[in-house]
């Protein structure tokens, strides 16, 4: 035990802190990136060690595999190539600090007022199986609405990328 | 423990008898610890044993492709070559380009075997021969696939050459097209046992008819399946005919080209180890993993068929690379979203409809129509597209 927690969450905490915090304060913004990754991998740690098998798995998938990937390119198709060294303090570092805290008091309240009185009677820890039933019986119109959601961005995204490929003349 | 009885079954759990032999030595309390690090030690040793031997067969096999002998000068038939090439990679100089990115140059090769090396932990190689038997082990097999396109990225951006980063665009591009229809194509075996569990898939597929197995590659749905998944791992491993991200006449070796000795061998070994775990995988889903492939030869034990069938995936790949030219970006593009990707959607259809209808001869005929049909049609649309034909050249004639 360490300040109160065990050693594999506090671990995963400390992973999780350093990625963002690095991710936050470095210079060059593929490395800032890059620790951003180092995150998402300290967050899918903690899923796991919640024994949230399902959802550790699939944030590693959609976050470190695809995420983290999308966010490296839009970085070098947008600012180049070279090392693009930024500015780690903008202008209106009062502005972001108190929007900052502001979400962080948000966020904090509201886990801290759902914290039941009583300890909840352990949860067997759930199979991937009941996850897709529940999906596909319990919360199918959520699931439904999402998938059509993807679908309208990803036409959106198509028709984004159309009129160069018209002017181009590559239809042919 | 039990121990289990008839030459036969000791012959197939010898490894796992041995494991719970040394494991007894220790305190109750070490004892899954134990186990566990026996196994991990195993596959540490077994899997780049397998690399060195298929980097041999490979340039065996290509030698005689290519109509001259291969390596012969190191041991009989050249069989100790992959040991003189690991000393020769071990003393070679590290160079590492004055304006790379030390630390990302350095941890790119490091994440990419390691990577590699964790999605061997839900492999099943044999009966009760797998390090963690997960409830949702495929899926983990392809999240920790997902984050090899990262190492690869850093490789090339950290070079600081431009055909290193060009070729990291080109892989990564190409592996995040071709990861869709992989894991689509994985989706009907998972589909038809109910679980994600290697294990289950395995066992799912382990009957017989008669004396021919009930594996998912002999099924309409599952033959597709298997075809459109070596396709996809093929191009998600960068293995010609996709190796355009590597192609040595257009970009020096593409994201590895600033690597040298050592760290050039670990790229080596994780892109063999990622074609072992990858044709390993499509044997669990597809050609009944440890299984035999005929009753009657149910004597041999399973951790030895499953050798077998990886020994075959991976002559079938040189086989390949062997045979096959290089594709170009466009056709590469155009393959992956408008062919293999509405192939394997269509593949999940017919799954579904196989599972809810009655077992009869007719769901055969309907699923393997509907699948020819369309396999047919949308060849014949996009070959036209294709304009094939004798090349008209702008400028240079």
């Amino acid at each position: 035990m360490i300040f109160g927690v065990g050693l594999p969450f506090f671990l995963a905490a400390m992973i999780t802190l350093i990625g963002a915090l690095a991710a936050a304060t470095m210079r060059n913004l593929v490395h800032c990136a890059l620790s951003l990754t180092v995150a998402f991998g300290g967050l899918a740690l903690i899923y796991l060690q919640l024994d949230a098998q399902f959802a550790g798995f699939a944030q590693i998938l959609v976050y470190i595999g695809a995420v983290a990937i999308l966010v490296v390119f839009a970085i070098l198709l947008t600012r180049g190539v070279g090392t693009t060294l930024i500015h780690v303090y903008a202008q209106k570092w009062v502005l972001g600090l108190l929007l900052a805290a502001g979400v962080f008091a948000l966020l904090g309240w509201a886990v801290l007022t759902s914290i039941p009185r009583v300890a909840a009677p352990a949860i067997a820890v759930p199979t991937v199986l009941a996850i897709g039933q529940s999906l596909m019986y319990d919360y199918v119109l959520p699931l439904e609405i999402t998938a059509v959601l993807l679908t309208v961005a990803l036409i959106g995204a198509v028709i984004v990328a159309m009129p160069e490929f018209k002017k181009n003349g590559g239809a042919e | 423990m039990i121990v289990p009885s008839g030459i036969v079954e000791q012959a197939d759990q010898i490894f796992v008898t041995l494991q719970h032999l040394v494991a007894g030595y220790f305190p109750v309390w070490l004892q899954p610890i134990v186990m566990a690090a026996l196994a991990v030690v195993a596959i540490v040793l077994t899997f780049p044993l397998c690399f060195a031997l298929s980097v041999w067969l490979e340039r065996k096999a290509l030698g005689r492709i290519q109509n001259r002998l291969g390596p012969n000068r190191v041991g009989p038939f050249g069989l100790l070559q992959p040991i003189a090439d690991a000393i020769k990679s071990l003393t070679k100089e590290d160079i590492v380009p004055l304006s790379a990115d030390a630390l990302v140059h350095f941890l790119a090769p490091v994440i990419l075997v390691v990577v590699t090396f964790l999605g061997y932990a839900v492999l099943p190689v044999g009966r009760n021969m797998v390090l963690l038997n997960m409830d949702c082990g495929i899926f983990f097999f392809f999240a920790i696939g997902a984050s090899t396109e990262l190492s690869i990225f850093m490789a090339g951006w950290s070079s600081r050459n431009k055909y290193s980063l060009l070729g990291a665009m080109r892989a990564v591009a190409q592996m995040i097209s071709y990861e869709v229809p992989l894991l689509l194509s994985a989706v009907v075996a998972v589909m038809m046992t109910g679980s994600l569990s290697t294990v289950k898939i395995v066992e799912a597929q382990s009957g017989f008819t008669g004396i021919f197995p009930h594996w998912y590659v002999f099924t309409p749905w599952g033959f597709l399946g298997f075809i459109l998944f070596v396709i996809a791992a093929l191009a998600e491993t960068n293995r010609s005919p996709f190796d355009l991200p590597e192609g040595e006449s257009e970009l020096v070796a593409g994201y590895f080209t600033e690597y040298s000795g050592f760290k050039f061998a670990l790229f080596f070994l994780g892109e063999y180890l990622g074609m072992l775990s990858i044709a390993g995988f499509a044997i669990t889903l597809f050609l009944g993993g440890w299984g035999a492939p005929l009753s009657v030869l149910g004597f041999v034990p399973s951790w030895a068929w499953f050798f077998v069938k990886l020994a075959a995936g991976i002559l079938f790949f040189i086989w390949l690379r062997g045979t096959m030219p290089r594709l170009r970006q466009d056709q590469l593009m155009n393959f992956a979203w408008k062919f293999v990707l509405p192939m394997s959607l269509l593949n999940l259809v017919v799954a579904g409809a196989w599972r809810f209808m009655p077992d009869t001869w007719l769901r055969w005929v309907v699923s393997a129509g509907i699948l020819g049909c369309a396999y047919v049609l949308l060849g014949r649309i996009l070959m036209r597209r294709q304009g094939l034909g004798p090349r008209s050249y702008r400028y240079a004639e």
